[in-house]
């Protein structure tokens, strides 16, 4: 049961950095989702909601995602999902209801780097970035493989870049986690990500000329496990089928049939 | 710490500890159709409204709720009764227990959708896991009221 002794809603960025690097075991609250099935004792819980980080600004060549944005803000906004071909949409949809989709927040999402995510997955393969009140911005893929725990995530930015694009999932029952999923992207060149595999997302960047082809060198390359919802090789045959399917479905796109 | 939360219309300051749950302070506050079934953010059976959108009270502090508008069962006793015949003349519930989180999810859905397809409908409902039904009767209610008027 997660315990908190002190709540701070703070009033900056710098008073919420002060808090959180005051004890090793204070922590931003997000959504909370995810932190309230924790069985620990927080000494001071610190609170975003009150810095104006529940935005999604358009600029002229990016959007900018503020850390509270819910993932139902994200699935709801049409000219994010039409900007990034849908594919931000379509990987939160079936993230277990809209009741938890109206509380789970994008920051919380990318903080936590979970193996099984589809937001991480996802923002991948969009080239997203991530603004660090305390280390600055680095690319999504940095965050993934870096182990920073006492930071905040202030805002995700996504650069335009006409994205043609597709999610693909799999999952044994409509609201459980992902037992594999792909999402490709494709402006200048194509982006391909698997996640769930089920380590954190990883991303290939490849030329297309026969797509039955691309799919085996990703299967080869993907490193797959076990776990309770999927054996290593059950994985490994999904990585093929789904990034075929993904990247069929941006052909489509890109030809104009979809 | 002091808050401020409107519960069905009616203003409540209290002191609540910061890791006081929503679910927690509604059901002190007589709120009883508010109930627990997973506390993993996975059955919906806790749903309120905040400020007009579904949220699990499970999942989010009491603190949260700070200067907000909360909306539970009890404040839409006319819009559920409504419901609930439909739901009674197709046999959409046994035991019962999920129907209050079933409830306030489709009375959200009626206000967020218009004209849902059932393939909407069944996307907006997906975190309101029922153990009996099957779902099916559920449906068939649901399609129903959403159509009472036509
Ligand atoms: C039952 C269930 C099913 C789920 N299914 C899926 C799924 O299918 N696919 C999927 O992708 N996700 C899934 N999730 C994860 C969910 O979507 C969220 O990613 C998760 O709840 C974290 O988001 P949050 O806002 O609730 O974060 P919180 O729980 O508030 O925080 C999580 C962590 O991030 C830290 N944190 C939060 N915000 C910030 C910030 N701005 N800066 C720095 N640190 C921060 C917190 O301190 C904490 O350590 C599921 C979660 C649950 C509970
Ligand atoms: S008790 Fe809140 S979702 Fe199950
Ligand atoms: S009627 Fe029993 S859980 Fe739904």
């Amino acid at each position: 049961m997660l315990k908190i002794q002190k709540y701070t809603c703070a009033q900056s960025l710098d008073e919420a950095y002060a808090a959180l690097v005051k004890n090793p075991k204070n922590c931003i609250i997000g959504g909370m989702i995810w932190l309230k099935m924790e069985d620990k004792v927080v000494p001071e819980a610190i609170d975003l909601s009150g810095l104006g980080l529940d935005q999604i600004e358009e600029e002229e060549d990016c959007f900018k995602i503020g850390a509270m944005v819910t993932l139902r803000e994200l699935e709801l906004h049409d000219r994010l999902n039409k900007a990034t071909g849908n594919v931000i949409h379509d990987a939160v949809k079936d993230i277990v209801g809209v009741q938890l989709r109206n509380l789970a927040t994008i920051g919380g999402s990318v903080f936590s780097r979970f193996g099984f995510s589809d937001v991480l997955c996802a923002l991948m393969c969009l080239d997203a970035s991530v603004q660090l009140y305390h280390a600055g911005e680095m690319s999504i893929q940095e965050f993934s493989k870096s182990n920073i725990q006492r930071d905040i995530i202030t805002h995700i930015t996504i650069k335009k870049n006409d994205w043609k694009s597709a999610f693909m999932c799999l999952r044994r029952s409509a609201t459980d986690i992902s037992v594999l999923n792909v999402a490709v992207s494709k402006s200048d060149q194509y982006h391909i990500c698997v996640g769930a595999r089920p380590g954190v997302a990883v991303r290939y960047v490849v030329e297309i000329d026969d797509i039955d082809k691309v799919a085996s060198i990703i299967q080869d390359k993907v490193i797959c496990g076990s776990n309770m919802r999927g054996s290593k090789e059950y994985r490994s045959h999904l990585v093929k089928i789904l990034t075929m399917r993904a990247l069929r479905k941006v052909e489509s796109q890109d030809a104009g049939t979809n | 710490m002091l808050v401020q939360i409107k519960v069905n219309g009616k203003l409540i300051k209290e002191d609540v500890s910061c890791d006081l749950l929503l679910i927690d302070f509604l059901r002190n506050h007589g709120c009883y159709s508010v109930k627990r079934g997973c506390e993993t953010s996975n059955c919906g059976l806790c749903t309120v409204w905040m400020n007009e959108k579904p949220v699990l009270s499970c999942s989010i502090l009491a603190i949260r709720a700070n200067n907000h508008s909360i909306t539970t069962l009890e404040g839409l006793q006319k819009e559920a009764k409504i419901f609930a015949d439909f739901m009674a003349n197709e046999g959409a519930e046994q035991c019962g227990f999920c129907s209050p989180g079933l409830i306030m999810n489709v009375l959200a859905m009626e206000k967020e959708l218009k004209n849902p397809s059932e393939e909407e409908i069944k996307n907006y409902l997906a975190g309101n896991l029922c153990r009996c039904t099957g779902y099916m009767a559920q449906m068939r209610a649901i399609t129903k009221y959403l159509n009472r008027g036509a």
